[in-house]
């Protein structure tokens, strides 16, 4: 492993199947009585978060926990960030007082790059502006994998806000690493330009894209990073491209439904289809925690000799 | 040793587990990954045959509580692999297996992981093998073979389940 995880374009595929064997060992001790283990006592890790985070945030703190290690917290509500301290400020002094870790969320592209340069401890990006989320995609394999045995030759079909999305960005370019056939399916204003050189299959007929899916991945509409008219409104875009019954029906029988979060229903998902049989968006939640231990683990070690 | 010799370690050990070990129901075998986990099944094939009573049987991954992890800069850490224990090791008498005794830091790292799925009334130690050279004071309660060697050798137990077949090798290093 490098020193940080900023992208997925830092892993090689046998690091993604380490990273995703190891989450299962970490799995069995979120089942126990006693979930905690030594493993990180004595090392200090800090949660760096400059933009709203429920899901990511709580699951890196109890992945934290779950391993032994002392875990604080920096929201920038209630930090000098609000009296004009810059990233780059704000990081030096948190690096004065040594920690080991940054688990870094910020809302620029690259953010996590910058600190990874400055700072001694290792940084693991928690998501950067519209660049890269890559502990979403990490689990998004594990429970894909969990479901489906495997990865390679499966038809992954990723719907919704592509332009704005870094879940989309990591899961491309971790399912294209493991060999899937991924399909991409969204209004062209919401297409980044040039995205087929990412080795994906792009449909704006998401009735084409879903066609035989194994699995379906849904993107949130994030109105807080548009600054124009994407959509003409969110009724249409829900009739256009809400995922329904009736479009999961066209995937494979035994496809899989999965979501990010936070989910606007009735937007890019209907109701009963994300509390729906195929519905596994609860277990990625469950899954974050294990692959987040892992992550914190295999990172807490040396670094590769090359 | 060969595989005669790792069989015959194996049943008296089996013997000498039932003759100490009153109450049947309270036994419980515990495999320490890697090699410990076969040893562990065969000594509950092997009680199974002496007088038909299966003894649950569980498998330990002892690596995130190793007291060498993050020790040095360069290097991966570990892999880790999960631990299956089906069944509630309270009020238990926990067999703990593993294939070599040597420093006895991964017995202390074992005590330290079992104990965190609940209270067993107690623990006993079964190796295939006593090297020496305890850097703990940890000892074993049934011994397959005591193998007198220097530090700057190492012992090498092969199992049929994970190499292909039985042996116990020194090696000069």
């Amino acid at each position: 492993m490098r020193k940080d995880l900023l992208s997925i374009d830092d892993l090689t595929s046998d690091e993604i199947y380490l990273i995703l064997d190891t989450s299962e060992a970490m799995r069995e001790i979120g089942q126990r009585p006693i979930k905690k283990v030594p493993t990180l006592r004595g090392k200090t890790i800090v949660n760096l978060f400059y933009e709203a985070s429920t899901r990511t945030r709580t699951s890196f703190e109890i992945a934290e926990k779950r391993l032994s290690a002392d875990t604080l917290n920096i929201a920038v509500a209630t930090s000098s960030v609000l009296k004009g301290e810059t990233l780059v400020d704000t990081a030096m002094n948190i690096e004065a007082m040594a920690p080991d870790m940054i688990v870094l969320r910020h809302a620029s592209s690259g953010a996590g790059h910058l600190l990874s340069r400055i700072c001694r401890s290792r940084i693991i990006n928690a998501g950067d502006g519209m660049h890269e989320h890559p502990t979403q995609a990490l689990l998004d394999a594990f429970t894909i994998r969990e479901h489906k045995k495997r990865i390679e030759g499966l038809k992954v079909t990723i719907v919704g806000d592509l332009l704005h999305s870094r879940v989309l960005r990591s899961n491309v370019k971790l399912l294209t690493k493991l060999g899937a056939d991924v399909w991409v399916s969204g209004p062209p204003t919401l297409v980044p330009a040039g995205i087929e050189r990412f080795g994906v299959r792009v449909s704006p007929a998401i009735d084409e894209a879903v066609a035989g899916a194994d699995v379906i991945m849904m993107l949130r509409i994030q109105q807080e990073r548009m600054r124009g008219a994407f959509i003409p409104s969110l009724r249409e875009y829900f009739q256009t491209f809400g995922m329904t019954r009736a479009r999961v029906a066209r995937a494979k029988p035994d496809v899989i439904i999965m979501h990010p979060g936070p989910m606007n229903r009735g937007v890019e998902i209907a109701g009963d289809v994300a509390d729906g049989p195929y519905s596994v968006i609860l277990e990625q939640v469950a899954n974050g925690v294990s692959v987040r231990m892992a992550v914190l683990y295999l990172l807490a070690g040396g670094v590769d000799v090359d | 040793m060969d595989g005669v010799g790792i069989g015959r370690s194996l049943a008296r050990i089996a013997h000498e587990i039932l003759e100490r070990n009153r109450g049947l129901e309270e036994l419980a075998l515990v495999g320490i990954r890697t090699r410990g986990v076969p040893l562990a099944r065969r000594l509950a094939h092997l009680i199974r045959e002496i007088n038909q009573h299966e003894i649950p049987t569980g498998t330990l991954d002892i690596t995130l509580y190793r007291d060498d992890l993050m020790r040095t800069a360069v290097g991966a850490q570990p892999v880790i692999r999960r631990t299956e224990i089906p069944f509630s090791i309270d009020d238990k008498r926990i067999l703990l297996v593993d294939d070599v005794l040597y420093t006895g830091r991964t017995i202390r790292a074992a005590l330290d992981a079992l104990i965190e799925f609940g209270r067993p009334k107690a623990i006993q130690l079964v190796v295939l093998v006593d090297r020496g050279h305890r850097e703990l004071p940890i000892k074993a309660d049934y011994v397959g073979k005591n193998l007198p060697t220097s530090p700057s050798q190492s012992v090498q137990v092969h199992l049929t389940e994970i190499d292909g077949r039985d042996e116990v090798e020194i090696l000069e290093s």
